[in-house]
């Protein structure tokens, strides 16, 4: 079922710009070359009936229900599959076609059940609107006959029903897999009246390959694919559109509301990152938001082994300002610090660090993309000048090679794998460099022309012998590097990469990757056509990883992969807002836009705005903040809705380093991992109950619109400006809106930024400024933001982190698709049937060498610690190499990740660690102390003393 | 701060100017990165064990920054 608030024209729009005139009912219409005859049709005003179509898919031709007449043709062409031409005389109604289409309505109806009245889809159904339409009055057949009235529902997905009896076969929810999604999951079993609609082999949908992105029930005409939320609350009467907290995608979303309680979330057909696409996260995990682990009130406590006790806004947020203010007296000015969440808004994250620069008075600020994509925006930084991405995800549309590094798509960034997906079942070259076989290197009709299955830690030496066979094959673009870069320091690479050391055959020495693969990847990327690199944590989390972005941005500019559709240098950002919170200054040594602390005329412009002086030396970052607090000399810190005890590496050290802590504010929905070491909880609002910004992976700025009070009563940038006020620093901000319009002045690259121009526009991406009023899609065009593109030398240096007789194997993390970083939001909804556990998974060679098997409880261990969780043995990841995920924090996952970390930004090396790997029977060490620490903790929350209402 | 770990940072540091084709430019790539990146405290610490260890475990390239561009860096 489509939203509410949907119009659909029946077919796609082409996009080209040649349009013809033709008349439809004696209406003349213009339309756009290529289009069908129903579209034109429903553009004049005078839309067809129609079943088998919808303007989603391509048009199929199936239901009949559409028939025209066309003058001077013979009989009655479906309108959906009958292109219009110029001058052609078009009716859409007649008695006959009028008596042909309640001929093919009876027909359907009597195969339906009659129970209107009691449907989900009920005053939402196109069967119903259709039946009405075309005026059938009754069904001549009855029911007495065979029939599929009986057939048997599946609700085995917990978001969805299928229930066959419903079913017109029209084959929209198998288009939509195969269309759309891309997964291919559903098929058309049988033949003629015995058709019907199979999720993978005659399977129920849980044990099919089904992703549950939600894209068949979207397109299902009646309530045959309904979600289950329609069946207990009814339908929606209104609609927000708003932006999803989950993934760098930043999907548009229409919410479907029933007073305050959210029925569905559909994805927005006009959304400019999904085009009416969506995940199994975005589209059914929003459960969270009224989960009773929830807190609602403010609470303080003395000490960590206090029970907690719940105050006033007014008391919890005087207690802050003076407990911070009390430490920056004894311990001095830098002995405290916020870090910024990029799950936040970009006015929430931009308020957080102006309330550390212009009220604690220092820069002691950072963000989560520290443990994520700080590399990128050193990387990009240095070589193209500026800390983003290229493209809009629309570029790859036009891509003739794909090269996929350290991502998996379809799992991190779903609705953008689709998307790519697409190009790649068109015929576009793959590169996959990864130590696992993702599910990108083989799936329906896609296979990775190379699977580079290189050894983890090995990034560079793969991409300088990339570069080798490139420069000394005479593969390279020079008009483009020489005329686009510095040619002193394009020579300098050129002379760099042709070392023998960086030849295939050596490499493959580093890397495990045989030459030849490496010599014919090489060659794919860097052949003439449009080229373009796509890449995540599995290039930034690693001790190069900063090195490894620079890389591959020298081989975009020596190609000339850059500055155009198609091409570029592509970052898959984990959260919704990690670009923004980057853009806004989060970062302990640049104030938004990226500018240095340490320039003073950028530093004047926000002290003027601000009315304050600012610090021109760089702050803490967070591992600093740990290791300041271990030393005593941090000892305060205001977190906005992040878990670093969970999701940053070396588990136990951050234990320690938060014992250590006078007064920890956590902002936050739950009380997760962070705040059971808090002193202050502040509880947060989730993204349905606030206004505000985010900023996808493409640069774009989306709206996120209030569709609910906030449950606790303040949106977090409220919260943030009580905070500075409680200080002695006003922050008066009426909506989020004037807070942009503080971004926007003191920010160049967003100066033309509003909430109106986006409501307007439905996205901007930046730069948005005189030059570019609308925004900026791709980047680099012409020449680079920084000048002349800068080539780095990118030396290989393995990693501290080596494998031994003691820890013979390397482990790599990863995410799932159903899971969202920590899990705090995922594990608090129906999500935790694909993924209730994180698991360990090995190949069968190691599995059996350790006496192994599949199920099996092991233990994990590592120079950092030790932590127990089950066996999967599977030949997906190869031999040497184990694989998890950090989902669940009773896993413990990052105990066993060690503080080795990226040479220029920090970012933690979570892709390589040492370990062994044995069978054991119970948990560890550290997982009873959790199971005991978590108790206790959870005692003193229920133990709170309750304020009075 | 632990000294080690501060070692640790800046030999990384290093690793990367180090393949600068110009010495010079190398050293004062390292001594740049610091400069911009490295919080005061931080510094203190590592000019601290420069002075108290003679810097034992800095490579050539980050003793070299440290001490050439003491000035800047210090605090």
């Amino acid at each position: 079922m489509q939203s509410i608030t949907d119009i659909d024209l029946g077919t796609k729009k082409p996009s080209s710009g040649k349009t013809i005139t033709l008349e439809v009912d004696g209406v003349a219409v213009s339309v756009p070359e290529g289009s069908s005859v129903m579209l034109a049709a429903s553009l004049a005003g005078h839309s067809v009936p129609k079943l088998c179509s919808t303007d989603t898919l391509e048009a199929f031709g199936s239901c009949r229900l559409c028939m025209v007449e066309i003058e001077g043709r013979r009989g009655y062409p479906a309108s959906c599959t009958t292109p219009a031409e110029a001058g052609m005389k078009v009716r859409t109604q007649s008695s006959r076609l009028g008596d042909l289409r309640r001929g093919v309505m009876e027909l359907y109806i009597s195969d339906h059940p009659l129970d209107c009245l009691t449907c989900p889809a009920n005053g939402h159904c196109e069967l119903q609107d259709m039946a009405g339409a075309v005026g059938l009055r009754e069904v001549r057949y009855g029911f007495d006959g065979e029939n599929h009235l009986h057939a048997e529902k599946d609700t085995s997905n917990p978001y969805f029903t299928f229930d066959p009896s419903k079913c017109i076969v029209c084959s929209r929810c198998v288009r939509a897999c195969d269309e759309i999604q891309g997964t291919l999951a559903l098929t058309i079993d049988g033949r003629g009246f015995a058709s019907k609609i199979s999720p993978g082999q005659n399977q129920d949908f849980m044990d099919s390959e089904c992703v549950s992105c939600g894209a068949c029930v979207q397109a299902c005409p009646t309530a045959t694919l309904m979600e289950k939320s329609v069946y207990s609350y009814g339908q929606p009467d209104r609609v927000v559109e708003t932006t999803c907290a989950y993934c760098g995608v930043g999907c548009s979303f229409k919410a479907e509301v029933k007073g305050n309680q959210v029925v569905r979330m559909v994805p927005n057909k006009n959304g400019h990152a999904n085009e009416g696409h969506s995940c199994v996260k975005g589209r059914f995990a929003f459960g969270y938001t009224t989960h009773p682990d929830r807190i609602t009130k403010p609470m303080i406590r003395k000490s960590i082994q206090d029970p907690w006790k719940e105050v006033t806004w007014g008391e919890a947020i005087g207690h802050v300002a003076s407990e911070f203010k009390r430490i920056q007296e004894k311990h001095g000015r830098d002995s405290i610090g916020a870090v910024t969440s990029s799950r936040c808004t970009n006015e929430e994250t931009f308020l957080v660090q102006k309330l550390v620069r212009a009220v604690f008075q220092n820069n002691n600020v950072d963000t989560c993309a520290r443990v994520c994509h700080s590399p990128t925006g050193y990387g990009l930084k240095t070589t193209f000048g500026t800390s983003a991405g290229t493209q809009e995800f629309r570029s790859v549309d036009e891509t003739d090679v794909v090269l996929v590094i350290g991502a998996n798509p379809t799992e991190g960034h779903p609705v953008f794998a689709s998307r790519m997906k697409r190009t790649l079942r068109g015929g576009a070259g793959l590169i996959v460099v990864d130590p696992r076989a993702i599910d990108l290197v083989r799936s329906p009709h896609i296979k990775a022309d190379y699977h580079l299955q290189l050894k983890p830690g090995t990034n560079v030496a793969l991409l300088n012998g990339i570069s080798h066979v490139i420069v000394t094959e005479g593969l390279a673009n020079d008009a483009f590097a020489l005329e686009r870069c510095d040619p002193a320091e394009y020579q300098a690479w050129k002379t760099f990469v042709s070392q023998a050391k960086y030849s295939p055959e050596e490499v493959e020495q580093v890397t495990g990757v045989p030459a030849d693969q490496i010599r014919g990847a090489a060659r794919l990327y860097a052949r003439q056509g449009n080229s373009a690199i796509y890449y995540g944590l599995g290039v930034t989390e690693h001790s190069q990883g900063s090195t490894t972005v620079i890389a591959m941005a020298n081989l975009a500019m020596a190609t000339g992969n850059i500055g155009r559709e198609g091409v570029g240098v592509n970052p898959l950002r984990g959260q919704n807002n990690v670009q923004g919170s980057c853009d806004m200054g989060s970062f302990p040594h640049e104030l938004s836009g990226y500018r240095h602390v340490s320039d003073a005329a950028a530093r004047a412009l926000f002290e003027k705005d601000w009315n304050v002086t600012l610090q021109s030396e760089p702050g803490l970052r967070i591992p600093n903040m740990f290791d300041a607090a271990l030393d005593g000399s941090f000892k305060g810190m205001y977190i906005q809705g992040e878990d670093f005890v969970q999701s940053d590496p070396n588990t136990q050290h951050i234990e320690k380093a938060m014992s250590q802590m006078e007064c920890v504010v956590v902002q936050d929905l739950f009380l997760n991992e962070t705040a059971k070491f808090a002193h202050v909880f502040l509880p947060g609002s989730t993204f349905l109950e606030k206004d505000g910004t985010f900023t996808n992976a493409e640069r774009r700025i989306q709206l996120v619109r209030k569709v609910m009070p906030p449950v606790a009563g303040l949106a977090d940038w409220e919260i943030t400006a009580e905070i500075s006020n409680a200080m002695g620093y006003p922050m008066k901000y009426n909506h989020p809106s004037e807070i942009m319009d503080e971004i926007a002045r003191l920010t160049p690259t967003f100066a033309g930024v509003s909430f109106e121009k986006i409501d307007k526009l439905g996205s901007v991406q930046w730069p948005c400024n005189e030059k570019a009023p609308e925004g900026t899609p791709t980047m680099h065009i012409g020449g680079f933001v920084r000048g002349k593109g800068k080539f780095v030398l990118t030396e290989y240096v393995a990693t501290d982190e080596r494998t031994s007789r003691k820890y013979p194997l390397i482990l790599t993390t990863g995410r799932t698709l159903s899971q969202y970083n920590v899990g705090a939001q995922t594990r608090r909804t129906a999500n935790v049937v694909w993924h209730e556990e994180d698991v360990l998974e090995i190949h069968p060679h190691d599995a059996e060498n350790r006496g192994i098997k599949d199920g099996q409880t092991v233990e994990i261990a590592s120079r950092a610690g030790k932590v127990s969780l089950s066996a999967k043995v599977t030949e997906r990841i190869q031999p040497g190499v184990v694989y998890t995920t950090f989902h669940h924090p009773d896993t413990g996952t990052n105990v066993v990740t060690t503080e080795n970390s990226d040479w220029a930004t920090s970012c933690p090396e979570y892709k390589v660690t040492a370990v062994e790997v044995t069978p054991v029977s119970k948990p560890s060490e550290w997982q009873e102390h959790f199971r005991e620490f978590t108790e206790q903790q959870e005692e003193l929350l229920a133990q709170r003393v309750v304020s009075k209402p | 701060m632990d000294a080690h770990h501060l070692v640790k940072m800046a030999n990384g540091i290093g690793d990367f100017f180090a393949s600068e084709p110009d010495q010079a430019k190398g050293i004062k790539g390292v001594a740049d990165h610091i400069r911009a990146f490295w919080e005061p405290r931080m510094r203190k610490q590592i000019y601290m064990y420069l002075d108290q260890a003679s810097g034992e475990g800095l490579r050539d390239i980050v003793l070299k920054a440290l001490r050439d561009y003491r000035k800047e860096l210090a605090v």
